[in-house]
């Protein structure tokens, strides 16, 4: 029977020493060990104490920048990263509970590997696995790669970002993340779940009829199936996707299980809401669950003062602040725990926290906000499910290619 | 003693897709989940193996225009089940076959850096290159390679990621909070490289990893494959399996190391052979013979036979003759996604020289495809085992061995728990691990450090404490 769901789902999203740029300046970071294992089950280690639904990884295939289409050469804030599918398939044994969903970049990768890759991070976590897709229309990113080019893009003001050029390039690089999320998405369901059947009596360890050609043409890529590895766990492991616009909130609504936005306060939220939910429907998927999560950047203490002084603290040893997609939140737990109330009701069903430090912020995350959220009755008290499609309400689907038993027709024998 | 006896060193290979695992066996475990992968790495962990390898697939393979069914169908990402085997292993290697045709540099050098990062200096990479078209249809840029070509691929491939790999030095960190520098070196990572196949520039985004580069292994027995090995790998697989096949083998690769400027030792050749242990000899080869039943059933016979006579077989009985007439000439459309139907460069000779076999020891064709493929490499006694894999290094035939088990997960444990022991009672088999590395298990020298090309204090201990 499945368990009643928390009133509110919470992610936190880890990247580097936090997401302020100063953070790996803080007493409690650890700058050296960012490259290390052990660094990474920490931090997990320390979500899955604070019964959350799932850790994100951050990643990107070029260095860090503070600017967002150019590179630079600062040495003050942290630079390099690990692939974040491989830090998820590093933690997975030494977690239980708390999802696992890595960032990969599909605009220069190919959507083969990538689904094998998060199929088996489903069967190294048992059934604990998500992608988080990414695109990247930087010019300095495709040259790593040396197969296309893009347009250098320039971010002076926001209107820079509706020149008919741009406007083409998101569109294009968004519609591939969409084939690429379909891609995937067949491949999970390549292998019926019964394909493996190691019949002795027939020496045959497949059912091949239970394996299917996807057959997928687009403009960026084909590619013919069936994957190489058997279907996972779950199914269909948990696809989520960042969303600042329109193009993106229509491939969150048309693709994703889990949409990360960026309302700046509870009427843009009902706003986003409202638009993917149109997406969602219009794709034919309004009977499905697709959770929307806000992201926020969070600086929490026990006193608004306290918090108000360590952002300054951060802020004067930076430069610039940290870059502002996301609302900032600075203040208390119980502050938080109120903005997350008020924009329930506005139709976000969970949130992605941003700790602005690590650990400071992401212990008062696990250690104070989760009680607060608690006692008021809106989070879990202890896991009451196995697999992350489990913690988010989300049933196990039947595979696309499986023969319906309703339709027995076809089966071929 | 008049030369020192040779360290041996030994590798896993988690069996893989071919007629060799057996599945049907009622101790056969699964081949995706973890537990299984888990299992093989701590057994070769505990007996103070080199490393574990997997290999690489990247199409399920078609046989007559369907699937192939007989043998072990599906495998997990290699990367992935790596990066999590580093978390329930300490010091054991973690190796992987990763195409060079489907994949970019960018992508694999980061892939690797990362893995060795996460394992704390213990990766390594197998380079292969493909050139069939047949798999290029599950990727992105689905071209495949003109055969002649797939090396130079590999090289310019591996020269790219060794690049990236290169374009940290190690000491760009400073990660120093009181001053707030986290880089010394504001151009950290950065390169340019343009050959006919890549032309790539940037920034390589994976600070410099343990070991500096994952330690390179190359695969193949043909002369380009040989020479490719010899510029520019850590170690070799080879199929040699006999005494003289290995030296032969041996003496020619190691040959070829001087004109690169290269050691003897810096070049570690490993051939993949079988094994199946018994309390007595004659229990051994008893099982051994049952084994190669239970891997080559009349049908997989048939299909065996179809690869070289290379049209459909299935109405032939594999307890009679072998098939009647000539093999079709031309190019094999029976069988795809195989490498192995390329080792039948001339069908027609191939099928002459079987009938002739058949013939002479009155073999069915079940019994004619059991005797041409792979017999176990090493039968016998864990004693009788331990004594020939000695005798083969130490006679220069090889530096160590993967072994492939047929069983999973099982299929290491009785290796592990008697035949290790006799080779550490000989002094020529590690009682302990001395280094945290991989490449400090297979005694190379630290990468591209000051002071390269002497040799880890550890191997140098294990050497002189054997020479005595």
């Amino acid at each position: 029977m499945p368990q009643p769901q928390p009133a509110l789902h919470l992610a936190v999203a880890l990247d580097g020493a936090g997401w302020h740029p100063a953070a790996w300046r803080e007493a409690g970071a650890r700058p050296q060990d960012l490259f290390t294992a052990a660094y990474w089950a920490g931090l997990v280690a320390e979500a899955e104490h604070g019964l959350l639904d799932f850790v994100t990884i951050e990643d990107s295939l070029g260095f860090q920048s503070s600017s967002p289409f150019a590179p630079d050469r600062r040495t003050d804030q942290v630079r390099g990263r690990l692939d974040a599918v491989q830090i998820a398939a590093r933690v997975a044994p030494l977690t239980r509970h708390v999802g696992l969903v890595p960032t990969a970049v599909v605009t220069h990768t190919e959507p083969f590997h990538v689904s094998k890759a998060i199929a088996t991070l489903d069967y190294v976590s048992g059934g604990r696995a998500g992608l988080r897709v990414q695109v990247s229309v930087r010019a300095h990113e495709a040259e790593l790669f040396g197969r296309r080019a893009f347009p250098q893009l320039r971010l002076e003001n926001p209107r820079d970002l509706e020149t008919p050029e741009v406007r083409a390039l998101v569109a294009e690089a968004f519609g591939e993340a969409a084939d690429y999320v379909e891609v995937v998405r067949r491949l999970w369901d390549s292998w019926e779940d019964e394909a493996e059947i190691r019949d002795v009596a027939t020496g045959r360890f497949v059912d091949r009829t239970k394996l299917h050609y996807i057959d997928f043409e687009g403009p960026h890529f084909r590619v013919k199936g069936p994957s190489i590895t058997p279907r996972p766990p779950q199914g269909q492991p948990v696809v989520a996707a960042l969303a600042h616009r329109s193009v993106p909130f229509e491939l969150v609504g048309r693709s994703a299980d889990i949409g990360f936005v960026t309302p700046r306060d509870a009427v843009q939220a009902e706003a986003i809401t409202a638009e993917i939910r149109g997406h969602q429907a219009a794709a034919g998927r309004a009977a499905e669950t697709v959770h929307i999560l806000a992201d926020l950047l969070v600086l929490l203490d026990d006193s608004e003062a306290k918090a108000a002084d360590r952002r300054a603290r951060l802020d004067a040893r930076s430069d610039a602040a940290p870059a502002g997609d996301a609302l900032a939140f600075t203040g208390t737990p119980a502050g938080l725990a109120d903005l997350f109330e008020e924009w329930l009701a506005a139709g976000i069903t969970g949130f992605r926290l941003r700790p602005a430090t690590v650990p400071h912020d992401l212990e008062q995350i696990t250690r104070r906000l989760v009680p607060e959220l608690q006692r008021r009755g809106l989070f879990r008290t202890a896991y009451e499910a196995g697999t992350l499609r489990g913690l988010l309400g989300l049933p196990r689907p039947a595979g696309r290619y499986a023969a319906s038993p309703a339709a027995p027709t076809t089966a071929a024998v | 003693m008049s030369k020192p006896l040779k360290q041996i060193h030994l590798a896993a290979h988690f069996p893989g897709v071919n007629n060799t695992t057996v599945w049907s066996d009622p101790a056969a475990g699964s081949q995706i989940d973890f537990s299984s992968f888990a299992h093989m790495a701590r057994t070769a962990e505990r007996a103070r193996f080199d490393f574990l390898f997997l290999a690489e697939g990247l199409r399920l393979r078609e046989q007559g225009g369907e699937i192939y069914d007989l043998d072990v169908v599906g495998r997990p990402d290699t990367f992935t089940v790596l990066a999590a085997l580093a978390a329930v292993t300490d010091r054991l290697g973690l190796a992987g076959t990763i195409n060079s045709t489907f994949n970019e540099p960018y992508e694999v050098a980061r892939q690797f850096a990362s893995l060795d990062h996460l394992s704390g200096g213990r990766a390594a990479w197998n380079v292969v290159t493909s050139w069939d078209a047949f798999t290029g249809e599950n990727f992105r840029r689905g071209g495949f390679l003109a055969r002649e070509d797939r090396y130079e691929r590999a090289r310019q491939f591996l020269d790219a990621a060794k690049v990236l790999f290169a374009s940290w030095r190690g000491d760009e960190i400073a990660a120093d909070k009181d001053s707030g520098v986290f880089l010394r070196d504001p151009d950290a990572g950065r390169f340019a490289h343009r050959v006919d196949q890549f032309d790539i520039r940037g920034r390589f985004n994976v600070p410099r990893s343990p070991q500096g580069r994952p330690v390179i292994f190359q695969a193949g027995d043909s002369e380009e494959g040989r020479e490719f090995a010899a510029s520019s790998a850590d170690a070799i697989f080879t199929r040699h399996g006999t005494l003289e096949a290995g030296r032969a083998f041996y003496a020619d690769v190691k040959g070829r190391l001087a004109k690169y400027g290269r050691a003897a030792d810096e070049l570690k050749i490993l051939p993949g052979v079988t094994f199946v242990l018994g309390d007595t000899d004659a229990e051994a080869q008893e099982q051994a013979l049952l084994i190669r039943r239970q891997q080559v059933s009349g049908q997989t016979a048939l299909k065996f036979l179809e690869h070289v006579w290379n049209r459909d077989l299935s109405g032939h009985d594999p307890d009679g003759p072998l098939p009647e007439g000539d093999p079709l000439v031309g190019e094999n459309t029976v069988a795809r996604g195989r490498a192995s139907v390329r080792m039948f460069r001339d069908p027609l000779a191939t099928a002459a020289e079987w009938r002739a076999l058949a013939e002479a020891k009155k073999l069915t064709s079940r019994e004619l495809v059991i005797e041409v493929t792979g017999r176990q490499t090493f039968i016998g006694s864990p004693s009788t085992v331990a004594a020939a894999l000695n005798e083969f290094v130490q006679t220069d035939a090889s530096d160590g061995f993967i072994l492939v088990p047929h069983l999973v997960p099982g299929g290491l444990d009785a290796f592990a728990d008697t035949v290790v022991p006799l080779l550490q009672e000989r002094g020529v088999f590690r009682t302990e691990y001395a280094g945290t590395t991989l490449r400090e298990h297979l005694g190379l020298p630290p990468f591209g450090r000051p002071g390269a090309t002497v040799r880890t204090e550890a191997g140098a201990a294990e050497r002189t404490a054997t020479a005595s």
